[in-house]
């Protein structure tokens, strides 16, 4: 076996617990995530960081982890969709999302909700055009763009941010 | 999609890197923000032997200002880039162009050092570092070189970065007060590219133009500098004859690229149209 399918110590902190784990180097983050830690939530959908399905916030930045390898998360500290609310509660943007029926199939929704939290950190009173700019690398196959800007709009107005 | 498999490093200083891509220049490629290169493993168009993670260097991150010019880490993202207030007080031409790069996750990631190393025809960046007339240091075996961006692009993803050199830093020099500045772009819907992307710095002094710079991306194998049409201006009033006559020279000038996105032609008119948009969006 080449050197190449080695495994190399990765350890790092996601939704609040450090974790070590061995991984190869063209392992990417999220398989890792999905597959090692079973953080499903993180979504694959078109795996050339077009989509933004497998959004996920490396510190405190939102990024794709299909575009990112597993061994340069070494002392990162990540969120995913599952480190919003402890238990089965819904988070600000998760709730209204829920209230303004902002998800169709739902397979976006995880990447789109990890991308709002980057636009209200960002932008606390996002306008329309804001939102749709901020959520640019996010794709809705179901095509149900309105009211996922209607739930952020309904955080901008509230001031509300997790 | 999976790369290949491949050694990895994380490099824990720059001669180190160095040290890596001089013991294997074809089998090793440099990673930073990885937002070309992961792809294009995943796709199996590249499978390095090694990669070297180049994102612990503190040496090629950071912005720095002072009374000359301006000092841009190879790392600093395009975030960052997007975000800096003293980089944009100085010079707002960055966070224009930054936010007109692919999407605000892939900007979280992705460098200008990547981008200006990687050469895309049709990256952002290029057109902005001719019209800024940036210098581009270079990391390698025997010390650091420069060279001015307007020398770096030689052809198709391919700058004149030897094998065993890192692009480190850019330097821009401090523009002359009152230069005003605009980037814009033709987007490709889908990449978010420029299919044409045309960059000016131009000074006007009591109407006429007195200093001007034009960079373009996406219409030909590389970036490179509209010298005719800069040289055409100069001493003149931003008119709209003058302008007509500046895209023209442009144009005809360029020997365009033509593939599945855009005719060769069709670009050639996209260039007259950016530039004439450029230099009205640059007319007090």
């Amino acid at each position: 076996m080449s050197t190449r399918e080695e495994r190399h110590t990765v350890t790092f902190e996601i939704n609040g617990a450090r974790k070590t784990v061995a991984a190869e180097a063209r392992r990417l983050l999220v398989h890792l995530i999905r597959e090692d830690l079973g953080l499903t939530g993180t979504h694959v959908g078109c795996d050339t960081s077009q989509c933004g399905a497998c959004t996920v916030e490396i510190d405190g930045l939102a990024v794709k982890s299909c575009t990112v390898l597993a061994v340069s998360a070494e002392g990162a500290s990540i969120t995913t969709i599952e480190g919003l609310t402890p238990g089965t509660d819904l988070d600000p943007i998760q709730a209204a999302f829920h209230e303004h029926h902002a998800l169709q199939c739902g397979f976006c929704t995880p990447g789109m909700v990890m991308s709002v939290r980057q636009l209200l950190k960002d932008q606390p009173a996002p306008s329309e055009h804001d939102i749709r700019r901020g959520l640019a690398g996010n794709i809705c196959r179901c095509t149900g763009y309105h009211n996922i800007v209607r739930a952020v709009e309904s955080l901008a107005s509230k001031g509300e941010q997790s | 999609m999976i790369p290949a498999a491949f050694d990895y490093v994380r490099a824990s200083s720059l001669t180190q890197a160095i040290d890596l891509l001089r013991n294997d220049p074809d089998g090793t490629k440099l990673l930073a923000g990885g937002h070309t290169l992961l792809p294009s493993l995943k796709l199996r168009l590249a499978s390095p032997a090694l990669l070297v993670d180049i994102g612990d260097l503190a040496e090629l991150k950071g912005i720095e200002i002072s009374e000359t010019g301006i000092r841009i880490g190879a790392l600093t993202t395009h975030a960052e880039l997007f975000a800096s207030l003293p980089l944009n007080e100085q010079l707002p031409l960055f966070r224009q162009a930054a936010g007109l790069i692919a999407d605000p996750q892939v900007r979280n990631r992705g460098t200008i050092g990547g981008s200006l190393a990687n050469a895309d025809p049709a990256a952002d960046w290029p057109a902005v570092m001719l019209a800024l007339q940036a210098e581009i240091e270079i990391a390698g075996t025997s010390g650091f070189r420069t060279i001015l961006a307007r020398d770096f692009f030689v052809d198709i993803f391919s700058t004149v970065l030897e094998a065993d050199e890192i692009l480190a830093r850019i330097n821009i020099p401090r523009p002359t007060a009152g230069t005003r500045f605009v980037y814009r772009k033709i987007r490709h819907p889908a990449s978010g590219f420029a299919v044409v992307g045309i960059a000016i710095a131009l000074r006007l002094s009591q109407n006429l133009v007195s200093e001007a710079t034009i960079g373009v991306t996406g219409a030909a194998n590389h970036a490179f500098v509209g010298e005719d049409a800069a040289d055409f201006l100069i001493g003149k009033t931003l008119s709209r004859e003058n302008i007509d006559q500046a895209a023209r020279l442009l144009s005809e000038a360029t020997e365009c690229l033509s593939d599945r996105y855009a005719s060769a032609d069709y670009r050639a008119n996209l260039i007259q149209v950016e530039l004439k948009r450029a230099l009205l969006a640059l007319t007090p």
